[in-house]
């Protein structure tokens, strides 16, 4: 095979060729690997730095401490006039109930400073909790009741260690009285460390251990979801026209480099057009997840359009020629054989659109989901908030007790996008499984 | 262009452009190799199909020079000619399939039933299902077996119950010489198959939808001689009540099942004729030198 030709001088033989730039291939391959690792390796490095600090500051969020209270349900102060109606009930001082519980206690506490401070150590809430169950249960009054209420967020965090007591009194919010009543109630076992269901099933508070995410995951949920149902229909339609049926010309191209354009607009922008166009020109609610929706569906657009372009392209012509080629209507041949192929592609386009607008804040500050809003929205015209806008809304509270609960909210979302990539890759194999 | 073709003869006096194929030279002295003009029996008493200077552009480049060709009922057409001629590219004008390439134009008249079948007015879909189409490299679906076959059926309303679906799928298969090989395994993805079962398949799908013409490209280049032999038991079959095109690079596989045989060269069409006057004496000095190996 390669002998020497009857020409020229013997020629080299390829495998020694080979063999001799082997070495350096090897080399190349090998120094390429170490890069990629490199660079995976810091990925990951600083991934974990953040989910660990993340983590780390927020995990505590999730255990609240209560403390336990005898309450005694005097019916003079509740219902003088012995009345067993709902709204005379809800009407009464029970946060002075609460008081002389407290007073009762700890009964050498003297001088009002000092009262305040015992005041202090519950939960502004404890008394609603009160409300609560004596509405509940009028027959409760009369009696002496144990209430297991929530402590409040400076005692929560004395609580969880996270008070250098060592530091001088001055210095620190926590004055040593209470770390002192504090440190009887543990031995009496009045204290008692609780998942934080509060948490989970609030919306936003002045208060931090009234504080929940409720509000701005509910808010988050609505948004993203009339996102989706706008967002991936119009997107997949607009793919599905430019990449199957419109005519290659000046004008389709002027679409295409437009809609790239598009993918790259600061998103504050969206939120000054929503702000112009939806509230001031439609007068929509300020606010509310339907507008929020809407701006998220303007900016998702061009990731959606483009990714779905990229993945109809994917497709091999040959299949759709092969439906067409038996006689199937271009809108069949792409509904049955080119759509179900290019949907794995779509879906992650989507899915990315979607954990962006579900982490966006800037475009929703413009058009008011900024607002303090206490309420759990229920439908898409209520005032609501989103998670990273309540993110930045407790990051920016003074309270310590909202550091915690800012690291708290952080992993929520975080979880939320990983289901969210988890879902994404299980429909992938779902729909890559059909074929 | 003339509208009679009762008769092959005056259609071609009438014809000004293939004149030159009356004069028939004597088999010994050829038509000289730069000669571009169809020479032999374009025409036939009873055409299908029947072609006018159809010229194929893919941007500026012009694929297919004049071609003027019939497709007779009843009749299987062989064409053959060496690699890039325009095989391909003839025959996917005759379903419209070039319109699905960007910057391919397809000019002249294409009659089919007294239709021009290349006019813009002509709707593709009804085209496509009369005029099937195996391509040259096989496309299955990427889904189970029985769906590849299915779907044409089921589009057009074929069938009325799933047992008849089944019948369909079922007939279609064996036709193809498929079923013995597949009938256990309906549900499992098309693409699964080697290469040659692929081929099947894609023909069994084009015969399932029952077209009357059947254009067929390198239907059996994947093929061993008993699956070959299946598919022209097939064609021969077919060819009782359709009219079937077949692209071959295979001169037995011409001369076996064809009647007419055309031959191709650049994007011309040099000579057709009688498949065994093609093979026995060619008039043409290219049709000689291909089919005696000589080309290239
Ligand atoms: N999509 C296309 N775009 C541009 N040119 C094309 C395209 N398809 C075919 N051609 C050109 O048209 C000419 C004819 O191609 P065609 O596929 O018809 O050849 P063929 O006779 O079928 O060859 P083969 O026997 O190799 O299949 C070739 O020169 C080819 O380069
Ligand atoms: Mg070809």
């Amino acid at each position: 095979m390669n002998t020497p030709t009857s020409t020229g001088a013997p020629r080299r033989r390829t495998i020694d060729i080979v063999n001799a730039g082997l070495k350096k291939r090897r080399r190349a391959e090998r120094r390429f690997r170490l890069y990629g690792m490199t660079a995976i390796s810091m990925g990951l490095l600083f991934l974990l730095t953040l989910f660990g600090s993340i983590i780390s500051k927020g995990y505590t969020a999730f255990w609240q401490h209560y403390m336990l209270i005898d309450v005694t349900l005097t019916p003079a102060d509740i219902a003088p006039d012995g009345s067993r109606d709902p709204q005379v009930l809800a009407k009464a001082n029970y946060m002075g109930l609460v008081k002389a519980s407290l007073r009762e206690m700890f009964p050498e506490v003297t001088g009002r400073r000092d009262k305040r401070r015992l005041y202090k150590l519950v939960s502004s809430g404890a008394a609603s909790e009160v409300r609560k169950r004596v509405l509940e249960d009028p027959a409760l009054i009369g009696k002496t009741v144990g209430f297991w209420v929530p402590t409040d967020d400076e005692v929560d965090l004395l609580l969880k260690g996270r008070v250098n007591t060592q530091l001088p009194e001055s210095q620190r919010r926590v004055k040593d009285n209470v770390v002192a009543w504090v440190e009887t109630l543990k031995q009496q076992g009045r204290i008692q460390k609780r998942f934080n269901t509060i948490f989970f099933t609030h919306g936003d508070s002045r208060n931090p251990e009234q504080a929940g995410i409720l509000g701005a995951v509910s808010g988050s949920f609505l948004t993203l979801l009339v996102t989706l149902l706008l967002a991936f229909p119009i997107g997949v339609a607009a793919a599905v026209y430019l990449e199957e049926f419109a005519p290659r010309n000046w004008f389709t191209d002027l679409i295409e480099v437009n809609i790239n354009n598009l993918a790259a607009v600061p998103s504050i922008v969206f939120g000054l057009l929503g702000l112009a166009v939806f509230l001031n020109f439609f007068h929509l609610p300020r606010s509310a997840p339907l507008v929020g929706g809407l701006v998220l569906t303007l900016m998702t657009l061009p990731t959606i359009i483009i990714a779905s372009r990229a993945a109809l392209k994917s497709v091999p012509p040959s299949i759709k020629e092969a439906a067409l080629g038996v006689g199937a209507s271009p809108m069949q041949a792409i509904y049955y054989h080119v759509l179900p192929l290019a949907m794995p592609g779509m879906l992650t386009g989507t899915i990315i659109g979607m954990a962006q607008a579900l982490g966006e804040s800037a475009p929703l500050l413009m058009i008011g989901m900024v607002a303090f809003i206490v309420d759990v929205p229920h439908g898409v015209f209520d005032p609501a908030t989103v998670l990273p806008v309540q993110i930045y809304l407790w990051a920016d509270s003074p309270e310590r007790a909202f550091v915690e609960r800012t690291s708290a909210a952080i992993i929520v979302l975080l979880a939320f996008l990983v289901t969210m990539n988890l879902l994404a890759v299980i429909l992938r194999r779902r729909f890559e499984r059909r074929w | 262009m003339e509208t009679t073709k009762t008769e092959v003869e005056s259609a071609d006096f009438e014809n000004t452009h293939v004149e030159d194929a009356v004069e028939v030279p004597p088999s010994e002295d050829r038509v000289p190799r730069d000669h571009r003009e169809t020479i032999g029996q374009l025409r036939v008493s009873d055409p299908r199909i029947s072609c006018t200077d159809v010229n194929v552009y893919y941007g500026d480049k012009q694929a297919i020079y004049n071609v003027s060709l019939d497709l007779g009922k009843n009749e299987i057409l062989a064409m053959i000619g060496p690699s890039g001629c325009g095989k391909s590219t003839f025959l996917r004008c005759l379903n419209r399939m070039n319109d699905t390439i960007d910057g391919c134009r397809v000019t002249g008249t294409i009659n089919m039933d007294g239709l021009d079948i290349n006019s813009k007015e002509i709707d593709v879909v009804p085209l496509r299902a009369n005029v099937g189409m195996v391509f040259q490299k096989p496309n299955p679906f990427p889904k189970s077996i029985y769906e590849n076959i299915a779907f044409g059926p089921r589009i057009h309303g074929l069938a009325k119950h799933k047992d008849e679906l089944d019948e369909i799928v079922e007939t279609s298969l064996k036709r193809a010489g498929l079923w013995n090989e597949v009938k256990d395994r309906l549900e499992q993805p098309g693409t699964g198959l080697s290469g040659g079962q692929q081929q099947r398949l894609c023909i069994a799908r084009t015969i399932a939808v029952e077209p009357e013409v059947i254009l067929m490209d390198e239907p059996c280049s994947a093929l061993d001689p008993i699956s070959t032999a299946t598919v022209e038991d097939l064609m021969m079959e077919l060819k009782e009540h359709y009219t079937i095109a077949i692209v071959t690079h295979s001169m037995q596989q011409a001369a076996r099942v064809s009647q007419r045989t055309a031959y191709f060269h650049l994007g011309y069409l040099i000579e057709v004729g009688e498949t065994g006057q093609i093979f026995r004496d060619p008039r043409h000095q290219l049709t000689e030198d291909y089919i005696t190996g000589r080309f290239g």
